[in-house]
């Protein structure tokens, strides 16, 4: 089973899509373009600082507001590994299975972890902080097809006998 | 030896019995003109540069909110903050989002013989009622803000005698782009275009700003009509009365003089980029447009509007251009919506906005992407204006500019 | 057991029972695409393999929220779009004609009982006529253009049932408000919302149009009002027993219910910077504000403006207060100029511009700076919805926002 370990960025509760990319930079050409200004409203320094393999841990509604897709595209291309949050908002949940993003939900480590910590993801098993381990609850079946497919362009690119 | 209107206006505002071209004459000025372009940078001067910041009057001054209304960015938020919090902490007449800066002065505060200065290089439009409006940057604007006071070189002038009667499709926009064409973008550079002779007569004063306002694109200091009837009545419609009636003398010397038959005017464009690139519309019809514009402190009073409307009644905007519509002021807005006029571009497609600068300053409304041609009742059509560097933007009339928009290509109101 | 309104559309589409956790592939009877995710579809269109739509009759692409263009790189969105209507003989498609999610139910694109996505989360405001709306990305976008088809989780459903006549000046922005307030930001995550009573019922389509729109704020994956005779009528359609049978059984089981009373309803405010962060205008009442925004598909319709001018009648905007009126589509705006609605406002010192997205998107139409205070009729106020994170943001009914435009701060209506 897929295994990895990565550093901490700690956000709070509801953090909306505008804040994870401003609808002022939403028509730039691609989402390289827009890597600069994610978390801006709240954390301009943030997306400067985000390494490959990081992990985001959050509180509850991670992603609510609108359904820009950029919001999970620009984390994913910032090099985040995968976001562990309290919550998910529905829309962003969907956008972030499509493109291969993976989202854990726990309840408990936003309030444990603190920012620069590491931690080790144990996909679909456990997530390891501290010398302790977290379940990790599975994606129900269909979802779990999307993301073995490679997310959901290359499953509708298998279907049209494409790949 | 005789004056020009320039140059009594100079002589009564430096308190001089005369003056000639090339003295130099310190003046009183009588209203400063200024707008979110440029005074949020003048008042970094004031507080930066000066040892004893101070106003001399403010009741010369005008502080107008026009260029990116409503704001388009934080940048644009911040300086229109600024100047709106200077301008209540000191007390200075302030519009905001009541329309363009030429426009409101002409609606409310020019009278005719006053020297204004404005921070804006189309403040030559005030000539339409005899005033001296001359556009000024930063600097001068602020010894003056705080002075009262400036120093001007009396300018040369040429006069245009207007003779006959603009043809029917023919509007002051043909003319005043047909004049820069014939004299080049630089054909007046330092001097004051006066304009007078029977022709006038015939000119709203819709049309009047229209050409004064647009004599800065040949290089003009200022531009100067004649105060007549038409003028006084608008003067007293609006319950001013002038400062001074002046009109040149039989032997005034001008540096050159141009007799200009109306009758002989015809639809014509200023190709990209430059507004003195003058062609008969003839030439460039079936140039593909992605957006017209019908609007600017050139081209967006009623009298343009009603022209645009009466061509598009029954009519659609072509479905792929972006009509935009945009009144000089609120005046305009609130008359034109009275007369239905606004209603009717509506009914066609048109996209109508709030009395602002527009796609004309071409940073906030509007603006035109990479490749694509606009064409524009504004003022300029240099290279990137309207949006993207390698766009294209053509000026014509209103006439022109909403057949345009019909056809989807550059067409003449006759070719409907 | 009887079933909730979600579960007899999803029933009616699918032509399966089902409850609520069942995985489901509904086929899909609309879809909306905006300007700024057009290129996007586009791209994700052809990645996939497709090279024809399902059924382009079905599509509709809408020009909003670019409307007018303010940066130099806009109008790439309208040549990409225009290019695809080209190429996949698209018909319904509207460049300036206002806000997506006003036109869609206004323009008869959505029907009672119709399952719609749309690439814009508030597309949940069909719910106003009973369609079942959800907000998806373009990936999912593109794959229902291709296919038609697209996998949902029946939702349960939580109902929220009004009774009795509201006060004069609360509207029913004030009771979405109230309601994203009670059930929080995530409170009905993957939910559907359903809304029954005696006062739901006496609102206008407009009204219902603003509590569905506003749904996705407390998370919600659609909102659902009972398509009556005022529905019928919107729609012009007749009401049919079809129809009538989408209602919630009696017997129909409900995650949550909660229960208000119209007369004990206030007006409120969504304070700074979360839309669950409601308090009555009364408490804020004096604090000094900068700018007024009044519009979006939440309150930009014409009732919106015409109890903005019944309060403006006669009254100027506050000295250096901006009022910005941004009708929700062409025809408000025809409405509103045919009636004197924009003449009054117009009179009152508002800057009317032409129907879009305006300021709600956050790209132009009246962006503000650090330190200063908006009070608006939209839907969200995000950090740095409207400009820089320093803008204080607090949304409103249109009615206490005109108010506040003619007292320079906040006050009840």
């Amino acid at each position: 089973m897929e295994k990895f370990t990565g550093n901490v960025w700690v956000l709070g509760d509801d953090i909306d899509t505008d804040i994870i990319i401003p609808t002022e930079y939403l028509a730039l050409k691609t989402v390289e373009d827009m890597k600069p200004y994610a978390f801006s409203p709240l954390r301009p320094e943030l997306a400067g600082k985000i390494k490959e393999g990081d992990v985001i841990v959050a509180g509850k509604n991670f992603g609510c507001g609108s359904s820009r897709e950029q919001a999970p595209e620009v984390i994913k291309a910032l090099g985040i590994r995968c976001i562990i949050a309290k919550s998910y908002a529905r829309i962003f949940f969907r956008n972030s299975i499509n493109n291969g993003l993976l989202l854990i939900e726990n309840n408990q480590l936003r309030d444990v972890v603190q920012e620069g910590d590491t931690i080790t993801v144990s996909v679909n098993e456990a997530i390891s902080h501290k010398g302790k381990d977290y379940p990790i609850v599975s994606l129900p079946e269909n979802l779990v097809e999307i993301i073995r497919a490679g997310g959901l362009v290359k499953a509708m690119r298998r279907q049209n006998g494409l790949d | 030896m005789g004056m020009t209107i320039a140059e009594k206006i100079i002589a009564a505002a430096a308190g001089v019995e005369s003056v000639k071209p090339g003295d130099i004459h310190t003046v009183e000025v009588d209203q400063l003109m200024s707008n979110d372009g440029t005074t949020h940078l003048t008042i970094d001067m004031y507080y930066q540069k000066l040892t004893r910041p101070r106003i001399a009057d403010v009741k010369k001054l005008v502080w107008i909110v026009d260029h990116n209304v409503p704001s388009d960015s934080p940048k644009t938020a911040a300086a229109q903050k600024k100047m709106r919090d200077f301008a209540k902490e000191h007390g200075i007449p302030f519009y905001e989002g009541k329309g363009v800066c030429h426009q409101l002065m002409m609606e409310n505060h020019v009278r005719p013989g006053e020297l204004i200065f404005g921070a804006d290089s189309h403040t030559c439009a005030y000539g339409a009622l005899g005033a001296f409006g001359t556009g000024v940057g930063c600097t001068d604007y602020l010894y003056a803000m705080v002075t009262g006071k400036s120093w001007v070189l009396v300018p040369e002038t040429l006069r245009f005698h207007l003779v006959g009667k603009l043809p029917e499709g023919v509007y002051a926009r043909d003319l005043i782009l047909t004049i820069i064409g014939q004299i080049g973008a630089n054909g007046a550079n330092y001097k004051a275009m006066e304009f007078g002779g029977e022709g006038l007569a015939s000119l709203t004063m819709s049309d009047r700003i229209s050409v004064c306002n647009l004599c800065v694109e040949a290089g003009a200091k200022t531009a100067l009509m004649e105060v007549d009837e038409v003028a006084l009545e608008y003067l007293k419609e609006r319950g001013r009365t002038p400062k001074h009636l002046f009109a040149s003398d039989e032997d005034a010397v001008y540096a050159k003089e141009y007799t200009i038959d109306l009758s002989a005017i015809k639809p014509v464009v200023a190709k990209p980029h430059f507004v003195d690139q003058v062609a008969d519309a003839k030439t460039c019809t079936g140039v593909k447009i992605d957006e017209a514009f019908l609007g600017s402190c050139n081209n967006g009073r009623l009298e343009d509007l009603r022209v645009g409307a009466e061509l598009l009644k029954g009519r659609k905007v072509h479905p792929l251009v972006r009509f935009l519509v945009v009144p000089a002021s609120g005046e305009v807005y609130r008359q034109a919506l009275e007369e239905g006029v606004l209603q009717i571009f509506m009914e066609a497609g048109a996209i109508v906005m709030n009395a602002n600068c527009s796609v004309c300053w071409g940073s906030c409304q509007g603006v035109i992407g990479e490749g694509e041609t606009l064409i524009s009742t504004g003022t300029r059509n240099f290279k990137g204006r309207a949006g993207h560097a390698d766009s294209f933007v053509y000026l014509a009339s209103a006439a022109t500019v909403t057949a345009s928009a019909i056809k989807g290509e550059i067409a003449t109101a006759d070719m409907l | 057991m009887g079933a909730t309104m979600i579960e007899k559309i999803i029933e009616r589409n699918t032509g399966k029972a089902v409850k609520p956790g069942d995985i489901v592939t509904v086929s899909v009877d609309r879809v909306m695409i905006h300007d700024i995710f057009i290129p996007f579809v586009a791209d994700k269109f052809t990645e996939m393999g497709f090279s024809k739509i399902w059924d382009p009759e079905k599509v509709v692409l809408i020009y909003d929220h670019l409307v007018p263009a303010s940066q130099v790189d806009d109008t790439r969105h309208f040549r990409v779009g225009n290019a695809f209507v080209e190429k996949y003989g698209l018909t319904h498609v509207h460049r300036s004609d206002g806000i997506c999610h006003q036109l869609m139910p206004e323009a008869g694109y959505v029907k009672p009982g119709n399952v719609v996505f749309g690439t814009d989360s508030h597309t949940t405001t069909y719910g106003c006529v009973g369609a079942f709306s959800s907000g998806i990305g373009y990936t999912e976008m593109a794959s229902i253009l291709g296919t038609g088809t697209m996998w949902v989780k029946v939702p349960e459903t939580i109902r929220v049932t009004i009774h009795g006549k509201m006060p004069q000046n609360v509207t029913s922005k004030d009771i979405i408000l109230r309601l994203i307030g009670d059930l929080g930001a995530d409170g009905a995550t993957y939910q559907a919302l359903e809304f029954a009573g005696d006062t739901v019922e006496e609102m206008s389509i407009a009204s219902r149009m603003t509590m569905a729109n506003m749904a996705i704020e407390a998370g919600a994956k659609c909102a659902l009002f009972v398509a009556d005779d005022k529905t019928a009528a919107y729609c012009h359609m007749d009401l049919t027993e079809d129809i009538k049978g989408l209602a919630a059984d009696s017997d129909a089981v409900y995650v949550r219910e909660l229960v208000y009373q119209a007369e004990d309803l206030v007006p409120v405010l969504a304070c700074p910077s979360q839309v669950d962060n409601i308090r009555p205008v009364r408490e804020l009442s004096g604090t000094e504000i900068d700018q007024v925004f009044i519009g979006s598909c939440t309150n930009g319709r014409l009732e919106d403006l015409m109890a903005a001018a019944k309060i403006l009648k006669g009254k100027q905007v506050a000295p250096f207060v901006k009022l910005i009126v941004t009708p929700a589509s062409r025809k408000v705006y025809q409405e509103a100029a045919q009636n004197g609605t924009l003449a009054i406002l117009a009179e009152a010192g508002a800057m009317i511009t032409h129907p879009g997205c305006g300021l709600c998107c956050g790209r132009t139409g009246g962006i503000l700076t650090d330190g200063e205070r908006v009070v608006a009729t939209n839907n969200r106020n995000f950090l740095g919805r409207m400009g820089t994170s320093k803008v204080e943001i607090f949304l409103a009914s249109p009615m206490t926002a005109a108010a506040s435009a003619v007292a320079g701060r906040i006050v009840e209506a």
